[in-house]
């Protein structure tokens, strides 16, 4: 079976959704993620939906769920890409992901991650 | 009213809804749809391909390619012979789910959807159709 | 209407043709179809004889049911005919002349024809009456939907036209929304802001709302989902030009905006400005020769 490949960047984890995804390849994802964020150490998990068409209320509660155990294991979760007709018609179908940041694209995606870092470790030198 | 082309689909697993979407697709753009509704009712249809799956027990969607006079559209039915909808005015609210879902889906699809139509009965099944008409 | 009186139109008509034609064409152009050169005197020779021969043929089987099979060629050669002259800029009157100028030279040629009794002229020339009014008819309705048609399409143009969306900095875009916000509207306010966010770049958008003369509930949904939709491209948003009255009834309505606002565009600007890590300076040095010239002058002091 197809597994979606988590390529790790910095200290960060990168995911590229490309295909129209299934429900086994969605809790296969989860899983990997999971599993790769406490072997490496990562602090960020970004997703990368540019490729994706369509986001519907499945992916929507993938991405939730996503951001919700990532934060558990103290990662930020960055969803990036988002297209324009995507996001319009989430937001008339009402799904907020408000647990999940987003960002243009990738680098910004990065930035975002490690500026969030910077006022951790800025705070923790109080 | 004049069809242009229809389909018919089992809704029977996952691999199923991924295939109603990328039908969906193919009539919304032989629709001439713009863009940013052809995402509406691909995503609509998504919803309630999931919903007939993992409510209603599997069923099917017919879809068709629709011209009245000059507008043109695309119109889903979606049926299932599954448990039906006992409150369907409950169901439509927006996170109400019996199951695991976000509870998004009718309302969502009503709100993608130019048309919404709903019919359904405890114990004979559900029919939903959602028609989305090129601005 | 019995079927010898369409019988005899049809075989009328296409017996006749050579002398209709002409006789139609001088009629149209009496009208003054020709006067503006929209159209050359070919072409319009050339769809007046296209005309005659499917009117024939709805003529040969399907009687005067105008809105029946027989007559779809020809209702269509008219739709097609009418959209094009209200593309063109002809007035509705020009283009039904089309239709309703054929009925002269069909009366001249069936009173031409002595091979028909009186009382059959009399039923013949009744059918001509029934069918190009309906024919005349419908050209004007087609050519009426086609200028709705181009109004939708100027409203649509317009719309987009009064919510420009304009780059203030790097970064930053700003939005001014000048009149009522609805749900139209705010599909075409979204798509347009999105689209400059992606080729932008912009991570900042204010969205100024002095010129909205009233918020209500559902002003109030538009704008929250404009600002969720950019804040799903990584975008966050600024309300700006929120008026004492408005934020009073946005209070009262219990709507919480969960953005942050600011009084005018400028103030926005500036916090925009600063989550960017920008800021504007004065530019503190004269010119080198001037500020040389300047100290010699004032030694000591201003």
């Amino acid at each position: 079976m197809d597994r979606i490949p988590i390529l790790k960047l910095g200290n960060a984890l990168l995911v590229t959704i490309q295909v129209d995804m299934h429900d086994r390849l969605a809790t296969a994802l989860e899983e990997d993620l999971t599993s790769k964020i406490v072997a490496f150490g990562a602090k960020g998990v970004l997703i990368d939906i540019s490729a994706l068409e369509i986001v519907d209320s499945f992916i929507g509660r993938m991405l939730d769920n996503i951001a919700a155990v990532s934060r558990i294991l103290d990662a930020d979760t960055v969803v990036v890409g988002m297209r324009p007709a995507v996001a319009i018609t989430l937001v008339e179908l009402g799904l907020s992901l408000s647990g999940v940041k987003t960002a243009l694209n990738v680098e910004r995606g990065m930035a975002l991650i490690q500026s969030r870092l910077e006022e951790f470790d800025a705070d923790d030198e109080d | 009213m004049p069809t242009t082309r229809t389909d018919r689909l089992d809704i029977r697993s996952s691999d199923d809804v991924v295939k109603v979407r990328q039908q969906t697709r193919t009539m919304a753009v032989a629709a001439g749809l713009s863009l940013v509704d052809q995402t509406k009712i691909i995503t609509a249809a998504s919803e309630l391909a999931r919903n007939t799956l993992d409510y209603g027990g599997g069923g099917e969607v017919h879809m068709e390619v629709l011209e009245d006079g000059g507008r043109r559209g695309v119109r889903m039915v979606f049926e299932d012979r599954g448990p039906g909808i006992a409150n369907i005015e409950q169901a439509m609210r927006d996170g109400f789910t019996s199951g695991s879902g976000l509870g998004l889906g009718l309302g969502g699809a009503k709100r993608l959807s130019n048309e919404f139509k709903i019919e359904s009965t405890p114990g004979s099944g559900t029919k939903i159709t959602i028609g989305r008409w090129k601005a | 209407m019995a079927a010898s009186e369409t019988a005899t139109l049809a075989a009328l008509v296409g017996d006749n043709e050579k002398q209709i034609v002409p006789e139609w064409l001088e009629l149209q152009k009496r009208a003054g179809t020709l006067q503006t050169g929209r159209i050359t005197e070919a072409e319009l020779s050339s769809q007046s004889t296209e005309f005659l021969h499917l009117l024939r043929a709805g003529l040969l089987t399907g009687g005067v049911e105008v809105k029946g099979a027989a007559y779809t060629p020809a209702r269509d050669f008219l739709g097609t005919l009418s959209r094009s002259r209200a593309l063109q800029g002809f007035s509705p009157t020009e283009t039904a002349t089309f239709v309703f100028s054929l009925k002269q030279p069909l009366f001249n040629t069936l009173n031409r024809d002595k091979s028909i009794s009186p009382a059959d002229l009399a039923k013949v020339t009744w059918t001509i009456t029934i069918l190009i009014d309906e024919l005349g008819l419908f050209t004007f309705e087609t050519f009426s939907k086609s200028r709705e048609e181009v109004i939708l399409r100027q409203q649509r143009e317009i719309t987009e036209l009064s919510t420009p969306v304009v780059k203030l900095w790097e970064g930053v875009l700003a939005l001014p929304i000048i009149g009522t916000l609805d749900s139209e509207r705010t599909q075409v306010v979204m798509e347009n802001l999105l689209q400059h966010i992606v080729d932008d770049g912009a991570e900042i958008a204010i969205i100024d709302i002095t010129g909205v003369p009233t918020v209500d509930t559902l002003t109030a949904q538009h704008l929250l989902k404009t600002v969720s939709a950019a804040r799903l491209m990584g975008a966050d948003c600024i309300i700006s030009g929120i008026r004492p009255q408005i934020a009073q009834t946005i209070v009262h309505l219990g709507v919480d905006l969960n953005v942050v606002s600011k009084a005018s565009l400028a103030d926005a600007f500036a916090v925009a400005l600063r989550r960017t890590n920008r800021t504007v300076a004065k530019i503190k040095t004269a010119k080198p020769d001037e500020s040389k010239a300047k100290s010699a002058a004032n030694k000591g002091g201003d």
